[in-house]
């Protein structure tokens, strides 16, 4: 514990873009990501693991960045909203009026994209599992579904 | 739904705002950092009553970066939007558990949050009052001993000194006692549910500076920038000119970010540091304790019918756990019991609707401002009265529903436009979920039981008598136009319907009209709040207002460019053209900053459009009485469920959940069934899991979204949605407003579903697994 106020000099890829900062040891991801990197796409909501709207994907695997420290991410390929250019998700959201005030869109977005990459074959159950992770307040969540089966369907 | 002669209302245009948020960039009032920028953090109360015997700050200022440390003592005096009853950091004493107590300003959050810790508060306990009704009895201790030094903010509130009453609204229509003496069947019916919250996934932050001219810039994540300004202006002594109040998009509301509390300490933080700007963010512990919550409610309900089924009377009491302090909780308590009676006629009405004053954290505004909550009492009332009356409990709310002609409990006399139309609501509903006798409890093959539940809903917006909006036009070189309204984003998408409603008004098309999400109250005409269901209709006016003035300038300019009457003229498809011929006309883009003259000569100048709107006729209620008008108009709705019950274990799941709500013209259908929808599910996770869980003491035990449970996308049910358009003559192209129905009847339809399945009464939310078998075993807490 006691270095817990020092800091080190890290590499980390964000986005596929090598980036060197400086950190705290207790620093978390979500802190440098946005406060670091200005990638406020990652989302605060809880600090605590339990809304997933700071998902972020860490070698293709959803992550909560809240729950993740900096100095753990080095040597991991790391991608924000900000990072995905496939636009298939984000566009089946928007057809689907699968967003409100948006701020967990990219926390869903991110773990929808990787369930598509991950989990292809994915039926209704295994949605269900993959999308509990994250909290939406405002749609009543069908409209998200709704979104990652068409996308599952036309890859199909 | 029909869609008329409109080009743009009606249709289900996409968001404004979408393409922005898709990408994750849309920006929220934490994403936007500035370098130098001071963090400060809270201390809070880890108890629920406690007078504060002393507070050390020795160990907090030995952490490095500390700039400022304050507490009650730097701002000693009560500030509330209706009563001002609440020191913004805790004075003498803590009346619920999270209380801000005080605030650090540090370089950095951390060195803040660090300092917050290190502070130490002597505590001496008092006995905490848990509930509303312990609060009532008179021998109970009193958490606002100077009640009757409060000052009374707006008309309309009725604080009880000498109590722990915050507010009492009574009801007295007709001759209660005729209405008992005409009533063959009487059923006596309680529900109790204790606070909750809103959890919006943006917790609420607000950052503040002062500038050396004396000019207070403040950033807020809130529903309401200018009663931000209001209240600051008001309990700060600063001129409402020399305030103003940013407001980005917002991540989610529900009525929680139309209460004023980190603006105040925002402010005071950046005061004690020369002004300098202060970020303060909740975590999410503090945006669950320490900031204001869903308000819990006792209630009792007395009704009594004809035999057959015809009601007589109703006596209702709501006591309201408003908690430490009165916030919105004294105009919630006032708003149910404006509406106490449901969506019924009923001749013969007692109503005593209290906020009470506990050692609970404070409630604010919810989604349906008190309508939710008395709609559960209400609707499990008449569940019981159709059983008593073996009556169908659908046909039982047709045969009283209320309609034009009737009185309201506040007597406002009812006609075909201030009201929506619940008989068509029930019918559809009636077809919509194949309701009859024989498909309400079935049993299924593997033993589970099938039950449906309904409820009925109204609601009138409880705005003040001044409540205002504003809009005004800019031109662009294009010929495009700017939209500057001071409607908040939330997530409901107003910005769209008001887009939409200019489009329609100018014969525009939407990618010709640009609304920007930031509202700043600088530039911004000025708006009451963005709450109580009513922008769609007070700013929807406003946009309206303002499109009629535009389009009289660009007559105007456009008579000279084409040399007729302003008369001759009209406005459509980015042109202004004669009437009957259309083919001779000038653009908008020729026009909007002036008309120039092919040898340079300009007529015109700039093209602004500017309008307003102030709802009308409302009153105050009577003190005595409650006699008077609340709100402009009324829309109602229906709400349903099926619930699939396992008697083995006594859990449920809900299968279906469906709404019919008649809020008049609907601008946005499918932003509408989005707002159903998301309504339902707020409604659902509120009344199957949704409360904080206090100890004996107080304290609070669930502050975490991990413990604090909201249904996730895996428990929801099938979505049915339906509109019955009963136009509102006042509203923009007779829209009503939305917002916050689609929560109202919820739990009220759950709990009837239940208690059929069950066949035992259900009275208390959350309706858990747990609970239901505490009610069918005789068991549990």
């Amino acid at each position: 514990m006691e270095n817990i106020e020092t800091g080190q000099l890290i590499k980390l890829t964000v986005n596929e873009q090598s980036k060197e900062i400086y950190v705290r040891n207790s620093e978390t991801l979500l802190h440098t990501l946005r406060e670091k990197l200005g990638l406020m796409g990652v989302k605060p909501g809880c600090y605590n693991g339990d809304c997933g709207s700071c998902t972020v994907l860490i070698d293709g695997i959803p992550i909560n960045a809240c729950h993740i420290l900096s100095v753990e991410a080095v040597g991991y390929q790391i991608m924000t909203i900000e990072g995905l250019k496939d636009q298939t998700i984000p566009e089946e959201f928007i057809k689907n009026w699968a967003i409100q005030c948006g701020y967990c869109t990219p926390g869903f977005i991110l773990n929808s994209y990787a369930l598509v990459q991950n989990n292809p074959d994915a039926d209704d159950a295994a949605i269900d599992e993959w999308l509990e992770s994250n909290i939406c307040r405002c749609t009543g969540y069908q409209e998200i579904k709704e979104s990652v089966k068409n996308i599952l369907n036309v890859k199909r | 739904m029909n869609s008329n002669n409109f080009s743009v209302v009606g249709k289900s245009v996409p968001r404004v705002d979408i393409a922005d948020k898709a990408s994750g960039r849309t920006k929220y009032t934490n994403d936007l950092s500035s370098p130098g920028m001071l963090h400060a953090k809270l201390h809070i109360s880890d108890r629920a009553h406690a007078m504060i015997h002393s507070i050390n700050l020795k160990k907090a200022w030995e952490v490095s970066g500390v700039r400022a440390i304050i507490t009650g003592e730097s701002f000693p005096f009560p500030v509330g939007p209706l009563l001002a009853d609440r020191p913004p950091l805790a004075l003498k004493k803590v009346r619920y558990f999270g209380e801000p107590i005080a605030l650090v300003v540090a370089d950095t959050e951390q060195q803040a949050k660090k300092a917050a810790m290190l502070i130490e508060v002597v505590y001496e306990d008092l006995p905490v009052v848990n509930s509303p009704s312990e609060a009532l009895k008179s021998d109970t201790p009193l958490i606002h001993e100077d009640l009757g030094s409060y000052k009374v903010q707006v008309k309309g509130v009725y604080p009880v000194p000498n109590t722990n009453i915050a507010n009492l609204t009574k009801i007295r229509k007709g001759n209660l006692e005729a209405g008992w003496k005409n009533s063959d069947v009487k059923i006596d019916s309680k529900v109790s549910f204790g606070p909750s919250d809103h959890a919006a996934l943006e917790t609420r932050s607000a950052r503040a500076e002062i500038k050396p001219s004396g000019h207070v810039i403040v950033h807020t994540a809130s529903q309401g920038p200018f009663y931000v300004r209001k209240l600051l202006s008001q309990f700060f002594h600063i001129k409402p000119g020399m305030i103003t109040v940013h407001t980005p998009a917002v991540g989610g509301a529900f009525g929680g970010k139309g209460a004023v509390q980190l603006e105040f300490l925002a402010y005071l933080a950046s005061r004690a540091v020369g002004g300098k700007l202060v970020n303060l963010q909740n975590s999410r512990e503090e945006d669950l304790m320490a900031s204001p919550v869903h308000i819990g409610l006792e209630a009792r309900v007395k009704l009594g019918a004809t035999q057959e089924g015809k009601l007589q009377a109703a006596e209702i009491e709501y006591l309201f756990d408003g908690g430490a302090y009165s916030d919105t909780g004294a105009g919630i308590s006032k708003a149910a019991a404006s509406d106490c009676t449901g969506p019924y006629s009923i001749e013969n009405v007692y109503c005593d609707s209290y906020c009470m004053y506990t050692n609970h954290p404070y409630a604010t505004s919810f989604r349906g401002f008190g309508h939710p909550e008395l709609t559960f009492a209400i609707e499990r009332a008449m569940d019981k009265l159709a059983e008593k009356l073996n009556m169908d409990p659908l046909e039982l709310r047709l045969l009283n529903a209320i309609k034009p002609g009737d009185t309201t409990p506040t007597q406002v006399h009812l006609n075909a436009s201030n009201i929506g139309d619940i008989s068509a609501c029930l019918l559809r509903m009636k077809e919509m979920l194949n309701w009859n006798p024989d498909t309400q409890i079935m049993k299924t093959e593997d033993g589970k039981i099938r039950a449906k539940g309904i409820s009925c809903l109204w609601k009138t917006s409880s705005t003040p008598p001044n409540a205002t909006a504003g809009a005004v036009l800019t031109f662009n070189t294009d010929g495009s136009v700017n939209l500057s309204c001071a409607a908040i984003e939330v997530g409901q998408g107003t910005k769209t319907v008001l887009a939409q409603i200019l489009a329609e008004k100018m014969k525009m098309a939407m990618k010709d009209i640009h609304v920007k999400l930031e509202v700043n109250t600088h530039h911004d005409p000025h708006q009451w709040k963005t709450v109580a269901s009513s922008t769609t209709y007070i700013a929807g006016r406003a946009v309206m207002a303002a499109a009629d003035d535009a389009i009289t300038q660009l007559k105007k300019i456009g008579a000279v460019a084409l040399k007729c009457l302003p008369d001759d003229l009209e406005v459509g498809n980015s042109r202004v053209y004669v009437k009957d011929s259309p083919e001779y006309g000038v653009k908008i883009t020729d026009l909007a900053v002036g008309y120039k003259y092919p040898d340079g000569n300009t007529v015109g100048g700039l093209v602004l459009g500017e309008g307003s709107y102030n709802v009308r006729h409302l009153t105050p209620l009577d003190p005595e009485t409650g006699f008077g008008k609340p709100g402009p108009q009324w829309a109602v709705g229906v709400q349903a469920v099926e619930v699939e019950f396992n008697p083995e274990d006594f859990t449920y799941r809900v299968l279906k959940s469906a709404t019919v709500l008649d809020a008049g013209k609907v601008i946005n259908p499918q932003a509408a069934i989005g707002q159903m929808r998301g309504g339902m599910y707020m409604g659902l996770s509120w009344a199957s899991r949704e409360s904080f869980i206090f100890d004996g003491h107080g304290k609070i035990l669930n502050p975490q979204l991990r413990t604090y449970d909201i249904l996730r996308s895996s428990e929801i049910p099938e979505y049915l949605v339906d509109f019955v358009e009963t136009p509102l003559v006042d509203g923009p192209y007779g829209a009503r407003g939305m917002g916050e129905y689609g929560v109202i009847g919820m739990a009220g339809a759950l709990g009837n579903a239940l208690a059929k399945a069950c066949g035992t009464d259900l009275y208390q939310l959350p309706l858990t697994h747990e609970r239901i078998w505490g009610s069918m075993k005789g068991g549990g807490r």
